[in-house]
């Protein structure tokens, strides 16, 4: 069976996909200068990781399940989830996914098929071998994406589980966003195999298992590579390793204030810790986003006043959500004491 | 027939094995029967897909039980020794425990953590730790520590029916211990503690392992005229302290008493509570007895010199009624 490359609609799918994650993460950004204090806690934007992001699920079938990271806004905005819903969630409101109990870091939209995250790096790669587990017995031939960063490929978890999944076959595609940096840390400052020249995706070879290396900023390049890995899992053929590299073109996260000081995201750690400003400058001329819409448009599958239709309904959607979760009341107290056996 | 505390929780496996297809083993060298044979023969009887070996990789296992659990499996997970649940800690304390509240209520891990605890002669400093109170400082998981094979067969299995993560605590001193299993005995309450002696004149509240020990300072102290009530607590989170209290308001005198050290332990939790909360109905001050603080010696001589036993319940209840 090989895979089909994604016909016009699906190409468009994509694209709009993308420019709903960049907008919602926009307004995210924008939330701390335009309402201040009204995000609270931590947030990490994909922005730069969209073609990523949206050229993976663009393989999700009903069934499959998704796990992530922290840095966690695009999986269900790419799924289905009401972005009202998410953006109250982030600004700790009642009408939130979780209530209010989860936060940015912590979305979770069990109907759409995603099943959470960990703040914990590397901690949710075993979790979604665990549901890929469930898949297997099930038999239905449901996959299982499991989302992490370069990071947490030098964790314990990450070894262990690849090892699991590749023993047992497991229905699993792990997606490494590799975006060369840990908080302020090159890749290559703490990764062997970055530093002797090697990608991260040779990982997978310790663990007998396909391991990839994919542009991260073109989405039929990781629509390709994922199809495979995914066919393959679906196939009962077990895991494959993809690595995709991306470029977050944000700061890690928000700058964490005492009280009193007003969060905001600071500069790309770049330029702000390494003075690399053409390094950051380069990525921002490789954008995925409008790069993506480029193509189309020179392909003739959009005009130019179709693509800016599409902008212009996009960021109407996102700004409908910044006043839903706005509007939103904040949790009773009463719910701090639910949902925990006691 | 009498059976023992391996033989009753094998059983409970089995059989909520055979009532429920989510419900599967999972561990290391479980297929085999595990280190102490709780598992022996259910591969061959359920499948092999049922009872299944994994790696030695515990922070990867217990999180693989966790994603099942969130997928509709009711995972058993075995973790050989509560020492190397250390390994698996982050999962434990930072995913299970925490799925369900974090979702909102979405989600939820109806998974049991089956381990076992304790000193039992020669098994030195990191085989032999009683790790509890860890487990109890983490809303979102609960505790169990079962006291007899009865017990141990009825709690595992409603700790497999329960629907939240579960550390199930069994204690490598008791799996030899025999018990007859009463027909249509009715499975426990997760929750729930019991009155394993009735007496009058102290409670000594404990738990697991100490629950034998504790009923052999009552029959001994019974000689001197001393009629201790010993309150089985069964589980350490949810806290029963409803039968705590009543206990307590007949005897106004309390002994706490486990395995594991005193220093940050389940006794100080239970001790601040009764002095906070039933100050007036003291009539003397409340006393723990628990290991010495000191990691748990190699040379069964030594083991003995810093465990708990019978003899300090004694002196505990002795100087609780002075």
């Amino acid at each position: 069976m090989s895979l089909q490359p994604p016909d016009a609609a699906q190409r468009i799918w994509m694209l709009t996909q993308m420019l709903r994650i960049r907008t919602f993460e926009e307004r995210v950004k924008r939330t701390f200068t335009d309402h201040p204090g009204v995000i609270r806690g931590h947030t990490h934007l994909a922005d730069g990781a969209e073609a990523s992001i949206v050229g993976a699920l663009s393989h999700f079938r009903a069934g499959d399940a998704v796990l992530a990271t922290y840095r966690c806004h695009g999986y269900p905005l790419t799924l289905g989830s009401d972005p009202g819903a998410m953006m109250a969630e982030i600004y700790g409101r009642a009408d939130g996914l979780c209530k209010g109990l989860g936060g940015s870091m912590h979305l979770t939209d069990v109907r759409h098929g995603f099943l959470g995250t960990s703040g914990i790096v590397g901690a949710g790669i075993p979790h979604a071998a665990g549901a890929a587990w469930a898949a297997q017995i099930r038999r239905r031939g449901e996959v299982v994406f499991s989302f992490f960063g370069d990071g947490a490929s030098k964790q314990g978890a990450f070894h262990e589980t690849l090892n699991i999944a590749s023993l047992w076959k497991l229905p699993v595609v792990f997606v490494m966003e590799n975006n060369g940096y840990n908080v302020v840390t090159t890749t290559s400052q703490e990764d062997a195999s970055a530093a002797a020249g090697e990608p991260l995706a040779v990982k997978a070879r310790a663990h007998a298992m396909p391991g990839v290396t994919v542009d991260g900023t073109d989405p039929l390049a990781v629509h390709a590579v994922v199809g495979e890995a995914v066919e393959r899992a679906r196939a009962g053929r077990g895991p494959t390793l993809v690595e995709s590299k991306v470029y977050r073109l944000s700061a890690h996260g928000n700058i964490i204030a005492p009280p009193g000081v007003p969060l905001h995201y600071p500069e790309h750690e770049a330029i702000a810790v390494f003075g690399k400003r053409a390094e950051y400058e380069a990525a921002l001329r490789g954008d995925p986003v409008p790069r993506w819409r480029g193509v189309l448009v020179q392909n003739g599958m959009l005009t130019p006043a179709g693509a800016d239709e599409l902008t212009a309904r996009v960021l109407e959607e996102m700004e409908r959500a910044v006043s839903f979760a706005l509007a939103s009341p904040f949790p009773d107290t009463a719910c701090a004491l639910q949902y925990n056996y006691a | 027939m009498s059976q023992t505390y391996i033989e009753l929780l094998r059983r409970a496996l089995d059989e909520e094995l055979s009532l429920d297809p989510a419900v599967h083993l999972l561990g290391e060298d479980v297929a085999a029967g595990g280190a102490f044979g709780v598992t022996k023969g259910l591969a061959q009887k359920h499948g092999a897909r049922r009872v299944r070996n994994t790696p030695i990789s515990e922070a990867a296992i217990a999180g693989l039980a966790t994603g099942a659990a969130l997928c509709g499996l009711r995972p058993v997970l075995e973790i050989m020794f509560i020492d190397f649940a250390t390994l698996a800690l982050d999962c434990l304390v930072n995913q299970s425990a925490k799925y369900r509240y974090m979702s909102g209520g979405q989600l939820a891990v109806p998974m049991v953590v089956r381990t076992q605890a304790g000193a039992a002669g020669g098994a030195a400093a990191q085989h032999s730790q009683s790790l509890e109170s860890w487990f109890i400082h983490v809303p979102g998981l609960v505790v169990v520590a079962p006291s007899s094979p009865v017990e141990a067969y009825g709690l595992l299995k409603r700790s497999i029916r329960l629907g939240d993560p579960v550390l199930f605590i069994e204690h490598k001193r008791l799996y030899a211990l025999r018990e007859e299993l009463p027909a249509n005995l009715p499975l426990p309450d997760i929750g729930r503690a019991r009155v394993a002696r009735a007496g009058c004149d102290v409670t000594v509240i404990t738990y697991s392992a100490m629950v034998g020990s504790a009923l052999e300072a009552a029959d001994i102290v019974a000689g001197q005229g001393l009629s201790a009530e010993v309150i089985d607590l069964r589980t350490l989170t949810p806290l029963d302290m409803q039968t705590v209290a009543a206990s307590v308001m007949k005897t106004h005198r309390v002994v706490i008493a486990h395995e594991a050290v005193r220093n940050g332990g389940v006794g100080a939790e239970i001790a601040a509570r009764l002095a906070g909360e039933l100050f007036d109905e003291l009539d003397a001050p409340i006393t723990r007895v628990g290991c010495r603080f000191a990691p748990i010696p190699f040379a069964p001589e030594l083991e003995r010199a810093v465990l708990p036993g019978t003899a300090d319940i004694v002196r505990a209840v002795q100087a609780a009624c002075a």
